[in-house]
């Protein structure tokens, strides 16, 4: 994509390139990854845009090293990313409990495919609870953004940089294949005006007149390590209450409410519209922060009585979520799911909607 | 001598915090640590140094120098340097590591650092054995050295030979200098801190990777003492790790 025209500017592009180019015009400057379907235009992308940026790409040796690289420009004050898909968000693991013990700022983009294992490179959305559990070792969690087209793909990778910034904490945008490859129209914002690095008041940039920086998540004498993990708690309650997001579309009303994000979001909208056609009071709830997790509107619905239908492309993650949304008011919870590559129909969810109501 | 006759010779470099440090008697992390604060106050860059520490005995090199450092995890520590020195090419960047985390875990990351040439220098502390968590056996645990994990001396057969690392990355194009040093008589540690501040140089000048590697005592794990450990280092260190220039292009 060349460089913005104006503001009016309309292009035809992927999820996976409007995931990069949001993040370019954040002032993202340093790209490193690995290649693995289905996100592989993302770093082709990035291998000539961040030189025309004045940024840095580096195709890493793998994954453990593409986010370690990240790790290190990030402590250095740029604003850093990686991309992958699942069996390599499994790789970063380690590097992401690292950026959150060391309350590094980092964009993560996952497009995620089938699992477990190799799985394949088809749809999925089998990695949420690795995503909104932090997914490494330790207490923390990631923000996780879940766009549900092209152009939130852009603008929420736009945004994730002041996000994580402000919060000091590693963010991650979760996608899935369809969302990473198929393009749609995008009205991209302006390139941000920033330095490629921000000398923040914890970044290192060499102890030129002042005490030292040091950057770590190792706090060895008794004590010091509870304390900072009382710290990380308080900040990540914080961004609970402060940060959940969310879109409703015909909810107020309805009898059942869907719960979907990503690909899942737009199947779940069309069968809404087809039981809306039948008569029956359909919604969706789609949450874009999915950690923190949407509680309230969930909490509203069943206290008017809602029942609710999940749908996601796993046996069963988010649904979980959706229950403990919902604690201390009871409400019927069902799943509509596919797994391991497959994509719920249109068809398939509006008779879930159906069996939902009776 | 009595204290009050006693005359200092040379003092602490003011970069060398006046902590206590945590190591065992005998170890080569303080000198190690020392070389680095002495060359950066010699050449009066403080400002300029950004460190990276490992995991490994040396994690806490933050707490004794008084520059800027990140931490990493296990063996990704030259990649966080390097990420660091491409976000900030104008600053010293160095990796401090041991034998486990360059030259086990971190083998990958250590080739391909080196294999893109990125302007950093790496601290290579090579003592043959895995400290910090008791004693086990290292890749560059020499044939027949006894530790916690070969409790019988280490089999070539079963653990095959310790690497080379200098020599692996002299295949390599683009390392611009890769020297083995020993921290041993103090005409060895002048010639260490020799090799540190020309790595430090072909950094600066030629904004070329490079690596010291340097042979250190480690008396706990070794279970010898002290003042024989420089002795164990000539037997059975060097005849494996030969010190001197493995390779350098500013020749």
């Amino acid at each position: 994509m060349a460089a913005p025209a104006s503001a009016e500017e309309k292009v035809l592009v992927t999820g996976n390139v409007a995931a990069a180019e949001g993040a370019v015009r954040a002032g993202c400057r340093f790209y490193f990854g690995y290649p693995i379907t289905p996100q592989n235009d993302l770093p082709e992308y990035m291998s000539s845009r961040m030189p025309e940026v004045g940024g840095t790409f580096i195709q890493a040796e793998s994954e453990l090293a593409a986010i370690s690289l990240v790790h290190g420009a990030a402590a250095a004050g740029g604003r850093a990313m990686t991309s992958s898909s699942s069996p390599g968000i499994s790789l970063k693991q380690e590097g992401l409990s690292y950026l959150a013990g060391s309350e590094l700022p980092a964009l993560i983009v996952n497009v995620q495919r089938g699992g477990p294992g190799l799985g394949d490179v088809r749809c999925g959305q089998a990695d949420y609870f690795q995503a909104t559990r932090g997914g490494g070792h330790g207490d923390y969690r990631l923000l996780v953004l879940a766009p549900h087209t092209v152009q939130e793909t852009f603008d929420l990778a736009y945004e994730a940089f002041d996000l994580a910034e402000a919060r000091r904490c590693p963010v991650m945008i979760l996608t899935d294949q369809q969302l990473g490859q198929m393009m749609e129209p995008l009205v991209p914002a302006p390139m941000k005006d920033l330095p490629a690095v921000q000398d923040h008041p914890w970044a290192l940039t060499g102890a030129e007149g002042r005490p030292r920086r040091i950057v770590k998540s190792f706090y060895w004498r008794p004590g010091e390590l509870e304390e900072f993990n009382r710290r990380l708690r308080e900040k990540y309650m914080r961004m609970e209450k402060e940060l959940p997001r969310w879109e409703e579309d015909r909810a107020a009303d309805a009898d059942v409410v869907l719960v979907a994000y990503g690909t899942s979001a737009r199947i779940a909208r069309e069968a809404v519209d087809v039981a809306r056609g039948e008569g029956i009071r359909a919604g969706l709830v789609r949450p874009i922060t999915l950690w923190p997790f949407p509680a309230a509107p969930l909490a509203a619905a069943a206290r008017r009585g809602a029942r609710f239908l999940v749908v996601e492309m796993s046996w069963g993650q988010m649904i979980d979520d959706v229950k403990l949304s919902l604690y201390g008011t009871p409400r019927p919870v069902d799943l509509c799911w596919r797994a391991g590559g497959g994509v719920p129909t249109v068809a398939e969810v509006a008779e879930c909607i159906r069996k939902a109501r009776r | 001598m009595k204290p009050a006759e006693a005359k200092l010779k040379a003092g602490r470099p003011r970069l060398l915090l006046p902590d206590r440090t945590h190591y065992c008697a005998g170890c080569g992390h303080g000198v190690v640590h020392r070389i680095i604060a002495e060359v950066l106050q010699e050449w009066g860059i403080r400002g300029q140094a950004i460190g990276m520490a490992p995991v490994g005995c040396a994690v806490l090199m933050y707490q004794y120098l008084d520059i800027d450092a990140c931490e990493s995890p296990h063996g990704r520590t030259p990649e966080v340097a390097a990420g660091i020195k491409r976000a900030r090419p104008d600053k010293l960047v160095f990796s401090y590591q041991g034998d486990g985390d360059l030259a086990a875990i971190g083998t990958n990351e250590i080739i391909h650092v080196a294999n893109r040439g990125e302007p950093i220098s790496v601290i290579f502390v090579n003592n043959a054995v895995y400290g910090m968590t008791g004693g086990q056996m290292a890749p560059t645990t020499v044939p027949g050295q006894k530790t916690t994990t070969t409790p019988k001396g280490r089999s070539v057969t079963a653990e095959g030979y310790p690497v080379r690392v200098c020599e692996l990355l002299a295949a390599l194009e683009k390392p611009a200098y890769l020297e083995r040093c020993v921290i041993g008589s103090a005409k060895e540690i002048q010639r260490t801190k020799n090799a540190i501040k020309k790595s430090f140089r072909v950094q600066r000048d030629l904004g070329a990777f490079s690596l010291v590697e340097i042979l250190s005592p480690c008396p706990t794990y070794w279970r010898v003492p002290p003042a024989k450990s420089v002795k164990y280092i000539e037997t059975w260190m060097e005849q494996i790790f030969p010190p001197g220039v493995v390779k350098d292009v500013t020749k």
